[in-house]
């Protein structure tokens, strides 16, 4: 099918790449599907385009190449949702708010986005941890530390 | 807004599966507790109009500086 994209014009994509959210993203209640698609050769940035909504994208990163420390656990309800049988299923990605200038860029640690490859479920899990919080520097001094705040 | 007083160990039912326990209260703070089922997501209020004011903040297009994005550019 095709879809419009917001950063990619228009793009011919296979259903079977299509992500869902079965809960939506938090603010965004009536979208459910999004693909997935590069920004750059090495795949450093991605972006989480709506499939109905051709302005709807988030651009996001692996948070694990810029927060060597990252970690979190999943509840048991969202492994149920998600229906995820192994860890090795599991793709992580963090949600970029973009800057101009881009270092000013922050990251959301709070809300990572949690995909299954496997049946390409989805969903953005909120941590209830008091390290991550929505807005750290991606590019900060102490470039591969969290900041405890 | 349905109002109800409760004292400490008393509890609240929303429905059949969600129970609200006042554990205790002191001065302008109350201690909750809440059990609803596992599918049930329960939340800090402003942590959770925190992460949909954070997902609509990074939906502004980022057009701007995208050369920086792909690498192309280097601050």
């Amino acid at each position: 099918m095709k879809i419009n994209t917001k950063y990619h014009g228009e793009r011919l994509i296979n259903e079977n790449e299509i992500i869902t959210f079965p809960n939506a993203i938090p603010g965004f209640q009536d979208e459910k599907e999004f693909i997935v698609l590069s920004l750059d050769e090495d795949q450093e940035f991605l972006v989480l385009q709506s499939v109905a909504n051709s302005q709807l994208a988030f651009i996001m990163t692996s948070p694990f190449r810029f927060f060597k420390e990252y970690d979190f656990t999943l509840d048991d309800f969202v492994v149920e949702l998600l229906k995820i049988e192994s860890e090795k299923d599991i793709h992580v990605f963090s949600i970029l708010t973009v800057q101009d200038p881009f270092d000013k860029t922050t990251v959301n640690l709070q809300a990572p986005i949690v995909i299954n490859t496997k049946n390409k479920l989805a969903k953005q899990v909120i941590l209830n941890q008091p390290d991550y919080r929505t807005k750290h520097p991606l590019f900060s001094k102490k470039k591969h530390k969290v900041v405890k705040g | 807004m349905l109002v109800l007083t409760r004292r400490s160990g008393e509890v609240i039912k929303i429905g059949d599966e969600i129970e609200i326990t006042v554990i205790a209260a002191k001065g302008d703070q109350v201690k909750i507790g809440i059990s609803a089922p596992k599918d049930v997501e329960v939340f800090r209020k402003e942590v959770y109009d925190q992460i949909i004011a954070e997902n609509q903040e990074a939906t502004v297009d980022v057009s701007a500086v995208m050369g920086f994005i792909k690498g192309t550019k280097k601050n």
